[in-house]
């Protein structure tokens, strides 16, 4: 059974639908990544998970009840907020003990749990400091621990990385990994980074202009996406127009989008992909830029700029470079209808060498 | 380089003197005659006024009502700060721009209001009367033009302060199961006691000096109705300028008082936010 459910959410901000009939649910233990691009209702849904924020329309049910009607504070949520939010005139430690201390939990055991928790998140020595005293780094720590003294059921984040730089950030989410995983606490962790939602999610849910576009592991939402929108957001990849006129993508017409990934095309200097002579297309370099890792091109094929990445070890290209571009597979859409369309002539080929 | 420092210069010193001269003039100068005239007849005419029945009744009834004021606009300014900036209603911008009226109309004309309102001609009058109950002339309609006068200071410095900090520190104790008793006092306050603070200041110097409105509804009855910027007014003009620059020197005491206060507040405020 599913820990966390919603079904069929909807909200309305005045007009604008901040959730448009969003559905998911999420088994306990499982570390789930909200990921959407900005203002596309991620926080709203942590917030109508938590209570802070109602529903038009849906219910809301946790461990099998309905929480709909359930104040915030009787939910037993813990909230990390964007920006943190600490009590700014409290210590750390009291920012800490303060969900233990509203719980009429007994000093000594107070002390105790605050103790263990500085210690989990890694704070030792600074239990006396304000807010305003820490660095961003610290300062989410001390959120973490926060929202976590209470011994919540259910962790919700909200982009918990967003105010602290690349570095950082990088460790912090690896911490924080570990720190849930430890846990086993149900979390769910909003971002609008689809690299940090890869790393850090079991499972990640896709959200778009308050839809829910689809939710999987991150090798499924990355090899199988279900809409337009998840092919672009996630990965890189370039819109086609007119993908019917590839050679071996013939059975593309019948579709209104196509997505291609770098990862899907290899390009050669003309000449160099004679065996594949029925599936190749001759297209021009425009632009090569380096990546730390390889070269990325931009070869213009017919009407449509393509992204390909080329090993560096492999002779260099310039942009100008007739090459010859050999495309493995497409996405395909049709409205919900979503497809992976392989090079038909290079499956015939195989056949016949 | 150096043309644009020493015009700078130029500037500020400009600035600067134009600005001490303006206090001087305006409010430096002005003190020191009150005190030299106070005390122009002798300590002993000086120490004789201040002492006096009439005077020590108009400040214990103008101490009085500033207390009353202070605490009633205190408890109001809380509310109201508290509902325009955590809920949103119907006819909240109607509230807020009530909260300013004070502001903009004169005192004599909310004197006059009370009087149409409490007074022997108002409506209220006759079922105020029959419980025995006089507003007009007496010191509950003191009390009242001083609170009227006085009401937007507290929920003006506190709208701004609730506003930047939004509810999230609020939110925040809501979900770890704190009530709405524990989140005021143990969250918003230690978050606004600046501010509020600095308002209470604010709002106790201007009921220490109010007189337009008290005026209007005290009907000057010595020793029962008047407070301290009336005896002041009454003194003067019955040509006791001495007397009156004496009772007037309690008042200036008093405001340098407060502003003493208000400094350490705002400097504590400051202090604690920059830490
Ligand atoms: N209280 C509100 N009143 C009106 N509109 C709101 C309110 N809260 C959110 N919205 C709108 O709802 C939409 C979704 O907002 P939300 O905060 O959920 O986005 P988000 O995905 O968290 O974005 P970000 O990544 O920038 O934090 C936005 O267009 C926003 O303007
Ligand atoms: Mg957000």
């Amino acid at each position: 059974m599913k820990y966390l459910e919603l079904r069929n959410i909807n909200k309305s901000f005045g007009e604008y639908k901040a959730s448009d009939d969003a559905s998911l649910g999420i088994e306990k233990g499982r570390l789930i990544g909200l990921l959407g691009p900005s203002g596309s209702g991620k926080t709203t849904i942590l917030r109508m998970i938590a209570g802070l924020e109602t529903p038009d329309s849906g219910d809301i049910i946790i461990d099998g009840r309905r929480v709909n009607d359930v104040d915030a504070s009787k939910r037993g949520i813990g909230f990390v907020f964007q920006n943190y939010a600490l009590f700014r005139y409290m210590t750390v430690f009291e920012n800490i003990a303060f969900g233990l201390k509203v719980q009429h939990v007994k000093r000594d055991a107070i002390k105790k749990r605050v103790g263990e928790l500085i210690s989990l998140v890694g704070l030792d020595g600074l239990d006396r400091r304000y807010p305003h005293q820490l660095s961003g780094g610290q300062r989410q720590r001390v959120a973490f621990a926060r929202a976590l003294a209470p011994n919540p059921h259910l962790l919700l984040l909200d982009e918990p990385f967003a105010a602290i730089d690349a570095k950082v950030r990088q460790e912090l989410r690896k911490w924080l990994r570990k720190m849930i995983e430890s846990l086993q606490i149900t979390s769910i962790f909003v971002t609008h980074d689809q690299e940090e939602a890869v790393e850090v999610a079991d499972e990640i849910v896709v959200i778009n202009a308050g839809r829910i576009e689809q939710s999987g592991s991150p090798v499924e939402i990355y090899k199988q996406p279900a809409t337009p929108f998840v092919a672009r957001f996630i990965g890189r990849s370039d819109v086609i127009d007119n993908a019917g006129l590839l050679k071996g993508f013939e059975a593309a017409k019948d579709f209104s989008q196509a997505v291609i990934r770098p990862e899907f095309i290899r390009v050669e200097k003309s000449g160099h992909l004679e065996k594949y002579v029925r599936s190749i297309e001759e297209g021009t370099v425009e632009e090569v830029s380096f990546r730390g890792d390889c070269l990325e091109l931009k070869v213009r094929v017919g009407d449509a700029l393509l992204t390909a990445n080329r090993p560096l070890e492999k002779d260099e290209l310039r942009a100008g470079d007739r090459v010859s571009v050999l495309i493995r597979r497409i996405y395909v859409f049709d409205g919900d209808a979503a497809r992976i369309l392989e090079n038909e002539n290079m499956k015939n080929q195989a056949v016949y060498i | 380089m150096a043309l644009k420092n020493e015009d700078g210069s130029i500037t500020r010193a400009l600035l600067i003197t134009a600005s001490l001269l303006f206090l001087f003039i305006m409010l430096i100068l002005p003190l020191c005659i009150v005190l030299y005239i106070a005390l122009r007849s002798g300590w002993e005419t000086y120490k004789n006024t201040v002492t006096d029945f009439y005077t020590l009744k108009a400040l214990q009834l103008t101490l009085s009502s500033t207390l009353v004021a202070v605490v009633v606009n205190t408890l109001f300014g809380l509310f109201a700060a508290w509902a325009i900036t955590k809920f949103s209603f119907r006819g909240k911008k109607f509230l807020t721009t009530m909260i300013d009226v004070p502001f903009a109309i004169s005192p004599v004309i909310a004197g006059l209001i009370f009087i149409l309102t409490f007074g022997r001609i108002g409506w209220a009058h006759e079922w105020l009367d029959s419980y025995n109950i006089n507003i007009v002339f007496a010191v509950p309609g003191i009390i009242l033009a001083v609170i009227f006068v006085t009401f937007p200071f507290v929920a003006r410095e506190l709208i701004p302060v609730l506003n930047a900090q939004g509810s999230d520190e609020e939110e925040a104790a809501a979900l770890m199961g704190a009530n709405g008793f524990v989140i005021f006092f143990r969250v918003t306050l230690p978050n606004i006691k600046w501010a509020l603070l600095y308002g209470v200041i604010l709002c106790t110097a201007r009921a220490m000096g109010e007189f337009g409105a008290v005026s209007v509804l005290s009907g000057h009855l010595r020793g029962k109705t008047n407070t301290l910027p009336l005896h002041v007014e009454i003194l003067y003009n019955e040509y006791k300028y001495s007397q009156a620059f004496a009772v007037s020197s309690i008042l200036v005491i008093m405001a340098v008082i407060i502003l003493i206060a208000r400094n350490i507040v705002e400097y504590k405020g400051k202090k604690e936010l920059g830490l």
